[in-house]
């Protein structure tokens, strides 16, 4: 998959706190970029589907993300807004090589 | 192979039917459930109590999505069926899939009757019916001011009151001279016009209105006497309209709703009609329990279950605003073959008649005190005979005390009207299933699952059938939805088994997510760094964005920077050092915040570093649960009243106990004199200044819900000032819950239980003594990330 995509160096692994969300932006995309604690990274739009919330500000449980406006729950993996809220964000393949985290799907 | 069971439709009274045929026999159907709204199905009459903020979305879920899941049915949400293909069985959406069909339920509801009057397109008018008219009306309430409800129906007024409640002005328009002319007498309707009316609701009464103004957004209607009303929003409470087209359009019989018989079959055989869409002896209702009614009797039909069919249903009212206590069943109005029973007592407000034909109860109305409705309107439905009772005594029988007298309800007698629950079915079920509390007893029976009005009757039952092993006030949720224990439960966890980090808390008090919630997260951070000051290492992963960043955050993602101004004070210095600063960074919004301090609003959060590197000035825990200011007038030191130097107690008091978290944010404020120009009767802690010393309150809130302060008591010296305040604080910090307020905390634990502790002189030292200890772990938070090369990399955004 990776060598077919075009992948972007976007930040460093070890800038990234485990559970606190990084915002970057990519493309003039604003992105949110989270290490969670099993040690994925995973990035995603930075805009709450509901009021654009910026999600890289949220609290991160697991695989999900809270949005710090109005709390919705989004899933990190999916994408997939958590009920009983509807809706859904784009995510971006991540891929860490030599301490640096890229981006894909961009 | 299975039958094919499709619903169009995924509505309360389409879902309770499915939940019927599954209790009947799971494995007989496939079924495919298709409906537009893109949520699960959800309990719409608690829509109001939404409005009303009484509950959340989250809670009038009837089935979540797993309910789909668990059950095999295949849902399609957020799609429409356009057409229905009779002779190939099968139907169309308006994504073009095609389904087919061996039984097909239309359970499509009804839709807000929008009045045909030119402007009802403007932005800002709303039907009341969906999660999405809520929420409009929600979000027009944060912005707009005037609000007009055209309809004096049961909905309309329940969704004047949501509005009040969340600070609209609300007009009420209705075309008759009666309120809920369809439920109420004159009398009645007066009465609860009146108390309407003294909770603030306004009327505009026998006015038709004829058009809707404005420019893009709605500013006003007009009525057809030539008056008008300003508003900004308006919401249609005149009626429902069925959603028959679809079955219109497929050439079955369609009356005012679609035709079905006394088995909910339409004109053609294999299609059935349930709820709100059906029409049945020329009645289409609008109310949740006959459609209840019907779904059990289209369960019976489709599962080959014996059934006598649909007879109609009798109807009943409650009304779900606070305040009117109202229901109304059966007939309304007298003929000339009823005669009334009629009781009235001015004083209390309260009205009952009873409307009797050959002996028996044919119509109720109650204001005031329904307490009777359930028993009189089961007479009704049993069509009991009357003889026996004199005529008072039917409204209250003889020797009976007032209230709910469970024991001598009969066990086929409607307890929950809603969802048709027996008192016979709730008893079974308590002993069968061993149930103890009011949601068990929901769960398991459906009383009390709709609009929740009988709870009193079903906590009753429970008393009654558990004698002294039912306790109401056991019945406490849990912290949040990981885990079924309280606050307290959780504290006393952490302190007996020695527990030091979140995670462990979380595996060993089992919660459902081993890494918490945004409700838990930040609480139990809060309660182990309160518990264990010394060694708990604060994790800012578990911190609200605003605590996190040390800033609150705006709608649009910027952050506001309030610097500290102990007691309300600033210098000539730091006054042009924050105008330079507003203007390098061209802050949008320099304004003094409610708590007396200069506040920048609108500071992107790339910025934030620089700006507070360049203010030098301290944060001013504007974003944080903690103290926020203290809030003084200028006292002796130059007022002619001032009695005491309340300017510089207020300064000591605000260095001496800021930065250290509490439950919530806390308030406090010192004034000179009993004029109390510093408004301390509503803060957290205030001191007032008199001759002979300082008298200090506690427990006053001026937000959401005003409470006055009570007396804590009067000290002679400054420095008994400071200790009293240090120790109330840490025993709020002990005894509080995460998100608590001081002013819900006293009422909680009891104003003389906090006087008791804080009188006993031994207690005070300690609760100081440990405060101080907290406080020594504190720094200010803006210079400890200017320090630190990690903290401050989380405002920066890299751009590639």
């Amino acid at each position: 998959m990776s060598t077919t995509m075009n992948m972007i160096k976007v930040i460093k692994l070890e800038d990234l706190a485990i559970q606190i969300g990084k915002e970057v932006h990519v493309k003039e995309k604003s992105i949110a970029i989270f290490r969670l604690s099993n040690g994925d990274v995973r990035a995603v739009s930075n805009r709450c589907p509901h009021k654009n919330g910026p999600l890289a500000e949220g609290i991160v449980s697991g695989e999900f993300v809270f949005c710090p406006l109005h709390d919705w729950k989004i899933s990190l993996v999916t994408g997939e807004v958590q009920k009983p809220d509807d809706g859904c964000i784009e995510v971006y393949p991540t891929e860490i090589r030599d301490g640096y985290v890229y981006l894909g799907g961009l | 192979m299975k039958k094919k069971l499709v619903m169009i439709g995924n509505g309360m009274a389409g879902a309770r039917c499915i939940e019927e045929i599954l209790k009947r026999d799971a494995d007989m159907f496939d079924i495919t459930m298709i409906g537009d709204e893109p949520y699960p199905n959800y309990n719409r009459i608690m829509l109001s109590n939404v409005l009303q903020g009484k509950t959340t979305f989250n809670e009038i879920n009837i089935n979540d999505w797993d309910w789909y899941k668990e059950n095999h049915i295949q849902l399609i949400s957020n799609e429409r069926v356009t057409e229905i293909q009779r002779e190939q069985q099968q139907v169309v959406t308006n994504q073009g899939k095609v389904i087919p069909y061996d039984e097909l339920i239309i359970a499509t509801g009804s839709s807000a009757f929008i009045l045909p009057v030119p402007g009802n397109e403007l932005e800002g008018v709303v039907g009341f019916r969906t999660i999405e008219d809520t929420e409009r009306m929600m979000d027009a309430a944060k912005q707009y001011k005037k609000a007009v409800v055209i309809g004096g129906g049961l909905l309309g007024l329940e969704a004047a009151r949501g509005l009040i409640d969340r600070g609209m002005d609300v007009h009420v328009v209705h075309l008759l001279p009666n309120l809920m002319e369809m439920q109420l007498d004159r009398e009645a309707a007066k009465l609860l016009q009146k108390d309407l009316e003294k909770q603030g609701m306004k009327f505009l009464m026998e006015k038709k209105t004829t058009e809707i103004y404005g420019d893009q957004r709605v500013e006003g209607l007009r009525f057809d006497d030539g008056t008008s009303v300003e508003c900004d929003l308006v919401v249609m409470a005149v009626g429902i309209r069925p959603n028959a087209a679809i079955g219109r359009e497929a050439g079955l019989a369609v009356g005012r709703a679609i035709q079905v018989n006394d088995y909910m079959q339409t004109s053609d055989p294999q299609i059935y009609a349930v709820g709100e869409c059906a029409e049945h002896r020329g009645i289409a209702y609008g109310l949740v329990a006959p459609l209840y009614e019907q779904g059990v009797v289209l369960a019976d039909v489709l599962t080959g279950k014996e059934t006598t069919g649909y007879q109609g249903s009798v109807l009943s009212t409650q009304l779900k605003v606070a305040g009117c206590d109202l229901f109304s069943g059966g007939e309304i109005h007298e003929s000339d073959d009823t005669k009334a029973i009629v009781v009235q007592d001015q004083l209390k407000g309260v009205y009952k008649k009873v409307l009797v034909r050959d002996n028996k109860v044919v119509g109720v109305v109650l204001y005031g005190d329904a307490s009777d409705g359930t028993r009189l309107f089961s007479m009704l439905k049993k069509e009991a005979d009357i003889q026996e009772f004199t005529n008072a005594s039917v409204l209250h029988k003889a020797g009976e005390e007032s209230g709910i007298d469970v024991a001598s309800m009969s066990a086929n007698e409607t307890v929950c009207g809603c969802n048709g629950v027996t008192k016979g079915t709730i008893v079974g079920a308590i002993l069968e299933h061993g149930l103890t509390t009011f949601n068990e007893v929901k769960a398991v029976t459906k009383a009390g699952g709709s609009c929740g009005k009988c709870r009193g009757v079903v906590e009753a039952i429970l008393a009654h059938t558990l004698g002294d092993k039912f306790d109401a006030s056991a019945e406490v949720t849990g912290m949040c939805s990981c885990t079924t224990l309280s606050r307290d439960e959780v504290v006393e966890a952490i302190r007996e088994k020695g527990m030091h980090t979140p995670k462990e808390v979380r595996i060993v008090l089992g919660f459902k997510h081993e890494e918490g919630c945004s409700k838990c997260r930040p609480a139990l951070n809060y309660y182990l760094r309160m518990l264990r000051p010394d060694e708990y290492e604060d994790d800012k992963a578990s911190r609200f964005v605003n605590e996190r960043m040390d800033g609150n955050i705006q709608k649009d993602g910027t952050f506001s920077v309030v610097p500290r101004m102990y007691g309300g004070t600033t210098t000539p210095e730091d006054l042009i050092r924050i105008g330079e600063v507003a203007k390098k960074y061209n802050v949008p919004l320099v304004k003094i915040t409610g708590a007396a301090r200069v506040g920048l609003f609108g500071v992107k959060k790339e910025d934030l570093p620089k700006v507070w590197a360049e203010l030098e000035m301290r944060s001013g825990y504007a974003y944080s649960k903690s103290l926020r200011n203290v809030k003084t007038c200028v006292g002796s030191q130059f007022c002619r009243f001032g009695t005491q130097d309340s300017l510089g107690l207020g300064i000591r008091l605000e260095q001496e106990i800021e930065m250290v978290d509490t439950p919530h944010k806390m308030k406090m404020g010192v004034t000179g004199c009993p004029r109390n120009c510093a408004e301390v009767l509503t803060k957290d802690f205030g001191v007032v200044c008199v001759e002979n010393g300082y008298q200090l309150y506690f427990g006053g809130n001026g937000g959401t819900e005003v409470r006055e302060c009570d007396s804590l008591t009067t000290v002679a010296t400054e420095d008994e000032v400071v200790q009293m305040a240090k120790a109330y604080v840490q025993l709020y910090r002990e005894t509080g819950i995460y998100g608590e307020r001081t002013a819900p905390w006293v009422d909680r634990v009891g104003v003389d239980k906090v006087r008791m502790v804080l009188e006993n002189q031994d207690q005070v030292e300690k609760l100081a003594a440990r405060f101080e200890l907290a406080r020594d772990t504190y720094r200010e938070a803006w210079s400890v990330t200017l320090e630190d090369e990690q903290r401050r990399n989380m405002y920066t955004i890299e751009q590639r």
